[in-house]
């Protein structure tokens, strides 16, 4: 077992850096989830921890090894792939025993192995089956099983769950914290799923454009994110954002609104509100326009336009109401809900 | 409900399928068919009698050692050929699929041997082993090895193996790569972080990856040294020393052109036939299927 910890880690391809001084430090039997849109660089993060991509500047330890140049094979890691990359011509046993047959172990621990994790992941009864002939969710669960057998320091998953099908991926990521909780590995997970994202880790990692936006955890992320690229990403439906002018603990937004906010800040702001902070109030301070409905049953979703503004904002009530197209709504947020970025840096502007 | 669509008869169809059917008729079916009747016939050697003699040209050939150690040559010379080309090829291939800088230049630098027609390569072969004028005979007498092919069979078929299979290397280069760039990419470092170095990843995953690929280069190969070296062989050796490097497609010439004997020559030839039918089928039945891993 052991941690991981990244010291100004780049990468760049020719002139194109797309990794900026990533640091981080992750603690011995963490689940880390690395987050962001595609080509924010995450997978290349995760393969540079894993040894398929060379550091460009910066280091990566594991443990109190620094790794940079070691291969694949000597840093204690297991990895599960996005196409599962089982080797098509084994038996799922044989996918398994691979990596501990180049290790060298006796026959027996071969076998004790590979059918603890079997029992583990429930795959017994596929053991001598080639991949082929397992469904999807079957052979993610081998390409875990993979993983385990190895008894590795560290556990990259690389976007495992994303050819799944809705349902079995929900249930997969169950079973992914969990074996994870009970194996107790340091794991690092790659996807653009913000829901896995806050479901499975303990602390999430928000990548965008090379940068890291925010590294903390799933509920800090949700209620003080650092930045508007955060706000945005983290929660659905996203945040709404207001743009308004902050002055004397209160901003003003552009169809002449004020809203106490209790923060010092002044200048051009950007007021943020997720849509489930939203209650209706009479007189609240955020009067809309119902352009259209979104009944989910649990929920519904009210999408229309801030009233004096073209701004499109987002409500989120419990139940079924029975608003309707074209009804001016006011809301009310409490002062603790409302997040404020400054406009030009898209940051957050503290309290 | 599928509704069925009849068209009316037409001669059209036939019309555009003819010239294909003609060529085919001119070029293989008629050549063949008369190579079958010649079989069965001995001709004198000015021409001026022919004799039908059902099977003899057959049984003569069964009984005739020459033609049956020209068997066995030929399937030493094959398997020689298929085994060094394709061997080459691999090694090849697979460091053309490591390679990530000026892998186009790399790669058509090495598919240039295939463009080179059989009777250049038997020539550039020719020259280089030339025990007069030769480079690689001046630097084995250096090392204290006479080379005569001229008048060392051994050494003849040697040569003809050598410069066969580098002519197909290019080719089966090709396949190989082609194979190896088509295995996904995370296959392989699943296998690296497993632990796998190179040599045991080529071993255990990419070779048993790629055995279709084998498979199929196997069977156009042994079809290549079997019928295709002639150019290759008469412009090094002409089936020579003593017939020490005549294998089966040469001796069809050799009896029949040289030696002018028209029956048994076109029994040799109704023989390769039969192979090269036997080896089709094997390539229909089993290539389409695909080997199973």
């Amino acid at each position: 077992m052991a941690g991981i910890k990244l010291d100004t880690l780049t990468k760049s391809y020719g002139d194109t850096q797309v990794l900026h001084h990533i640091d981080a430090e992750i603690e011995d039997g963490e689940f880390v989830v690395i987050v962001g849109p595609s080509g924010c660089g995450k997978s290349t993060l995760l393969r540079m921890v894993a040894g398929l991509e060379s550091v460009t500047s910066g280091n990566v330890h594991i443990g109190d090894k620094r790794v940079n140049d070691l291969e694949p094979a000597d840093r204690d890691i297991a990895m599960v792939f996005q196409n599962y990359a089982l080797y098509p011509h084994m038996s799922v046993r044989d996918n398994m025993a691979y990596g501990l047959k180049i290790r060298k172990l006796s026959k027996a621990e071969i076998d004790r192995r590979v059918n603890e994790a079997a029992e583990i992941l429930e795959i017994g009864q596929y053991l001598d089956r080639k991949p082929r002939q397992l469904s999807g969710g079957q052979r993610q669960r081998v390409a875990m099983g993979r993983a385990i057998v190895r008894d590795p320091q560290v556990f990259l998953f690389d976007e495992p769950l994303s050819n799944l099908d809705a349902k079995l991926r929900v249930q997969m990521r169950l079973e992914i914290r969990k074996l994870q909780k009970r194996l107790g590995v340091t794991s690092i997970f790659v996807t653009h799923d913000q829901v896995e994202a806050m479901t499975l880790g303990d602390r999430l990692m928000v990548l965008n454009g090379g940068y890291v936006e925010q590294f903390g955890t799933p509920i800090e992320l949700y209620e003080r994110p650092a930045s508007i690229f955060v706000a945005g990403f983290i929660g659905s439906p996203s945040m709404n954002f207001l743009s308004g002018a902050a002055n004397a603990g209160q901003v003003t937004l552009s169809n002449g609104t004020t809203i106490a906010t209790g923060s010092t800040a002044s200048g051009e702001v950007l007021l943020g509100v997720r849509p489930e902070h939203l209650k209706p109030e009479e007189n609240g301070p955020f009067k809309m326009t119902i352009e259209m409905l979104e009944h989910l049953g649990g929920v519904t979703l009210l999408h229309g336009v801030l009233d004096g503004t073209d701004t499109q904002i987002v409500a989120s009530l419990n139940g079924i109401t029975d608003h309707q197209v074209g009804d001016q709504v006011s809301f009310a947020a409490k002062q603790s809900h409302l997040h404020l970025f400054d406009a030009k840096s898209e940051k957050r502007i503290e309290e | 409900m599928l509704k069925r669509v009849h068209f009316p008869a037409s001669i059209l169809p036939y019309l555009l399928v003819a010239p294909q059917v003609i060529v085919t008729l001119i070029f293989f079916i008629w050549p063949a068919s008369q190579a079958v009747y010649q079989s069965f016939l001995i001709e004198d050697a000015f021409g001026l009698s022919t004799e039908f003699v059902w099977f003899e040209n057959f049984t003569y050939l069964w009984d005739d050692s020459h033609y049956r150690s020209s068997f066995g040559r030929t399937i030493f010379f094959s398997a020689c050929v298929a085994f060094l080309s394709m061997a080459f090829a691999l090694i090849l291939a697979g460091f053309a699929d490591r390679v990530i800088r000026g892998s186009t230049v790399y790669r058509t630098l090495l598919i240039w041997p295939y463009a080179v027609a059989p009777v250049l390569a038997g020539a550039l072969f020719l020259f280089m082993f030339n025990p007069t004028i030769g480079i690689f005979p001046f630097i084995l007498e250096k090392i204290g090895y006479g080379w005569n092919h001229y008048l060392n069979g051994g050494q003849a078929m040697f040569l003809v193996i050598i410069a066969a299979a580098w002519k197909q290397v290019a080719y089966n280069f090709l396949f190989y790569l082609a194979a190896m760039q088509s295995i996904p990419r995370s296959i392989t470092e699943a296998a690296a972080i497993d632990g796998a170095g190179p040599i045991r990843r080529f071993a255990t995953i990419i070779f048993p990856l790629i055995s279709p690929t084998t498979f199929f280069l196997l069977v156009i190969n042994a079809t290549y040294a079997f019928f295709e070296t002639f150019g290759i062989i008469h412009a090094v050796t002409q089936g020579g020393p003593a017939n020490s490097t005549t294998t089966l497609v040469y001796k069809v010439y050799n009896d029949g052109f040289v030696g002018l004997d028209l029956g048994g020559s076109a029994a040799q030839s109704v023989i390769l036939m039969i192979l090269v039918i036997g080896m089709t089928v094997i390539q229909f039945r089993f290539i389409e299927k695909r080997v199973q891993y």
